[in-house]
């Protein structure tokens, strides 16, 4: 896409509303401009989409058949019709905040959402790992500080957030602390998930 | 340096000329993949080698080591051309006769394959397991030797590239494919040609194309099998689909854990070069393409094609989300042509006899033929390639030669870890993309393990959802924390600590994981939780409601009773066990401690069989006193 494609203005329909959009938004991006809510925890203006939490999950008509899509990552398209709480949306979110009420239920998007849909507990076995892995401090750290002192390890159910281990990461890291600030579930880096904890210079 | 080859004709030439080198010579060849490899092969080989020597035969007889044939549960497999006489399960012993009798032109009856009657059947295509096949992508592997291109050339190969070449358009090629009605091999179905269509006129340069061989579902290997055992015919697909979309760079991904396959197309790609079929100016046509082997880090979630395409990059093997599709915005972020092996393989195929001949094979919407991996409780495993709608039924029992040990049928999964069950109510069903996903699974690569009366189905759904849960990349949360949850919940079933309402709860996240995950891995995982709990519900509850495993395989649900009318007290058994649960006086009935037994079966195996006092019974070990509630009244399992 050129930049003069990028800027390109099209309209697509969220809610009924009718909402004009830059051509390179994705649909949670129009839908701020609508001034219409989708609630998120991986998502930061300032970092790329990553499409983790799904918790911005809305439902797009496509050919008249209907699609569940992330709102955070799925490209807007001229005349797209967007539905952010229809019956199905709710039917999966719910669902969804169910498992993060087992994950972590303090985070007050989560409260909210629980709050919402009448979950006062959840069925599923609580984790005592606070991390959600929504990977706002490792993108943060890379994308924006250019750093990367904080990353990845491990795949599947044994992923975790960790800094380069033992003092190499005192290379990388400035002790900008921004890392803890950006993160949705405040208690970065407090021994939940996080392997070490920076130590902070005078 | 080899002479390069310029057009169709010099192809045809050098075909004819290597086919008369091999007229009146006798060629035995011998499997050399990598399962006939495990039989050793290899030993047999050098065997071979040593008696042509001996017998001073090396004019008359060419020996050849060949890719997998196929049948690789009767391996070692040497097959004598041109007649075609076939012996299996080799051992260095046999040698002598069978070359004796090769220079003789005389068969040696008694090493070749012995139907039920004890008839013996001499040709392979006649053997039962390859009788009721339709091989096409794999006709050529007990043929050629995968590491000489000249034997490729000679089976006729590059010469649908060349006609391609000489006298089609990039379009024509593409309409070819289309109108073959070719569906991705790697499990989506998705139309190849309409792939190739939206690559080629996607805006951005260069274009690239990939060769998909991140094969990972657990006892598949038919993508390794073509790979390793013909590799140009590959190699020629990903040309000639790289001519139609325009691409000058492609590579193959294939995986680390497969070094005889990374060794075979590295020598093939190597070989291309030379005469001029990759590089610069192929063919004298003025095209240019190239291509390069990336070996996977050994990542299930690799063969997924966003995190294929960021693993090539150089970035962690993650999925990304679609849209934006490879198609147009692929690796490095440039329009990106990706197929599995098996797509690649049929191109050449279709080329050569038409998109015709290729609708003539298989469904009205499922064209072709498609290769199986058929593993697990079946008499005869191996690669089956059968035109799509051949039912499940002939493909177990008829090529299979049904369930192994006399045992009854219970599923088979079809589709690797991604798939469901298919129980045996369903066996009539004709295999194409289609019935398998209306049936709850799907055709994934093409993994089919089958499953007796002895496989427990709640324990299998966990042993694949630990397998999934290892191999998720972990990056969204209705994945990773859905199959972490899913496995909590496994765990307490399968320990007769199940609760009523687990069964709605797998179903809840079953649903969520299926609509809101970001890729194929976390959408298709639920696959075999729903599938095993809509046909085989009743096991579930079982577990749940009376504590019994009715395959009597979760430990803490079984339990090894001594029948004290048929004990002698020989004291085998005491000696068996490994944590001393049995006592008992000798000559007297013994008796085990159910507290300390470990539920090995140890014992079970050493009691004599004349006494067989040893029995294993499911539903009387109750782990947890509590009420379990019977919601269905029609239900009679009782203890077994």
């Amino acid at each position: 896409m050129t930049d003069k494609e990028r800027k390109e203005k099209i309209i697509i329909i969220i809610d009924k509303q009718k909402i004009e959009a830059d051509k390179s938004d994705t649909i949670l991006q129009a839908a701020e401009k609508g001034g219409i809510h989708i609630p998120t925890l991986c998502y930061h203006q300032k970092l790329k989409p990553y499409g983790a939490c799904r918790l911005c999950i809305v439902e797009i008509e496509k050919n008249s058949r209907p699609e569940i899509v992330a709102s955070c990552t799925h490209p807007v398209e001229d005349g797209l019709i967007v539905h952010t709480e229809s019956p199905s949306v709710e039917q999966i979110r719910k669902n969804l905040v169910e498992l993060y009420l087992a994950l972590f239920p303090f985070n007050p998007e989560i409260k909210k959402l629980a709050k919402k849909y009448q979950l006062s507990k959840t069925r599923y076995k609580k984790e005592n790992n606070y991390c959600i892995l929504c990977g706002l401090c490792v993108r943060h750290c890379r994308e924006v500080k250019e750093n990367n002192a904080v990353g990845f390890v491990g795949r599947g159910i044994n992923k975790k957030v960790t800094f380069i281990p033992d003092s190499a990461y005192f290379k990388y890291c400035e002790n900008c602390m921004e890392c803890m600030d950006i993160c949705p579930t405040g208690v970065f880096p407090s021994n939940y998930g996080m392997e070490r904890i920076p130590q902070i210079s005078d | 340096m080899p002479i390069k080859i310029n057009s169709l004709n010099d192809l045809k030439q050098k075909a004819n000329k290597f086919e008369k080198q091999l007229e009146s010579s006798t060629v035995i060849s011998i499997c050399s993949g990598t399962g006939c490899k495990a039989y050793s092969s290899d030993d047999v080989y050098s065997g071979l080698q040593r008696e042509i020597k001996k017998n001073k035969a090396e004019g008359k007889i060419i020996l050849k080591r060949t890719g997998c044939h196929g049948y690789c549960e009767r391996g070692p497999i040497v097959v004598i051309y041109p007649q075609g006489t076939c012996y299996l399960g080799v051992t260095e012993k046999d040698i002598p006769e069978i070359v004796g009798k090769t220079i003789k032109g005389e068969v040696a009856e008694s090493l070749v394959y012995k139907d039920e009657d004890g008839k013996p059947i001499f040709k392979e295509s006649d053997i039962p397991f390859y009788k009721f096949q339709k091989r096409v992508v794999l006709s050529n592997n007990s043929k050629i030797d995968p590491k000489s291109i000249d034997d490729y050339i000679r089976i006729g190969g590059y010469q649908s590239l060349a006609r391609v070449l000489e006298k089609m358009e990039p379009e024509d090629v593409i309409k070819t494919v289309k109108d073959a009605n070719l569906r991705g091999r790697g499990g989506g179905g998705f139309p190849a040609g309409t792939k190739w269509e939206i690559t080629r006129k996607a805006p951005g340069e260069p274009k690239y194309t990939i060769v998909n061989s991140d094969e990972g579902d657990p006892g598949a290997y038919m993508d390794r099998s073509i790979l390793e055992g013909n590799p140009h015919s590959v190699l020629e697909g990903l040309i000639i689909g790289a001519y139609a979309v325009g691409s000058g760079k492609g590579f193959v991904f294939v995986r680390h854990e497969y070094p005889q396959t990374v060794e075979n197309i590295r020598m093939a790609i190597k070989r291309a070069r030379e005469y001029g079929l990759l590089g610069k100016n192929i063919l004298d046509s003025g095209f240019d393409f190239d291509v390069e082997v990336h070996e996977g880090a050994g990542a299930f979630v690799s063969g997924e094609e966003t995190a294929l395409l960021r693993s090539i990059e150089g970035k962690v093997g993650e999925p990304t989300p679609k849209p934006p599709y490879p198609a147009t915005e692929g690796l490095y972020s440039k329009p990106t042509l990706i197929n599995n092996v098996e797509t690649w393989a049929n191109v050449p195929f279709i080329i050569k006899n038409g998109a015709e001949w290729f609708r003539t094979l298989g469904t009205k919407k499922s064209s072709g033929t498609k290769i199986f991996s058929l593993v697990g409780k079946v008499n005869n495993t191996g690669l089956v390639e059968v035109p799509m709608g051949v039912t499940l039924r002939d493909i177990i029992f008829k090529i299979g030669g049904g369930i192994k040990n006399g045992k009854k049928f219970k599923a088979v999964q079809t589709g690797g870890p991604s798939g469901g069950v298919i129980p045996g109510e369903l066996l009539d069903l004709p295999i194409d993309f289609d019935e398998l996903t209306k049936a709850g699974t799907m055709m994934g690569s093409g993994g089919m393990v089958v499953m007796d009366e002895s496989d427990c189905m709640v324990n299998v759904t966990h042993y694949f959802l630990k397998f999934l849960a290892d191999e998720s990349c972990g990056k969204c949360v209705p994945c990773r924390e859905g199959l972490r949850q899913m496995i909590y919940i496994y765990e307490r079933i399968m320990e007769g600590k199940g609760r009523e309402e687990d069964l709605k709860l797998l179903s809840d996240i079953s649903m969520l994981m299926k609509e809101a995950s970001l890729c194929a891995l976390g959408t298709t995982a639920p696959n075999i939780v729903v599938t095993t709990l809509k046909y085989f519900r009743e096991e579930y509850e079982a577990h749940i409601y009376y504590n019994i495993c009715p395959a009597k395989v979760c430990r803490p649900l079984i339990s090894y009773v001594i029948d004290k009318n048929k004990c002698a007290g020989c004291g085998s058994c005491v000696k068996a066990c490994p944590v001393d649960a049995i006592t008992g006086e000798n000559k007297k009935p013994h008796s085990i401690d159910d507290k300390s037994c470990i539920k090995c079966g140890s014992c079970m195996e050493a009691c004599p069989e004349k006494y067989s006092a040893i029995e294993k019974k499911t539903g009387i070990a109750v782990v947890e006193e509590k009420e379990k509630k019977e919601i269905r009244s029609g239900m009679n399992i009782k203890s077994q």
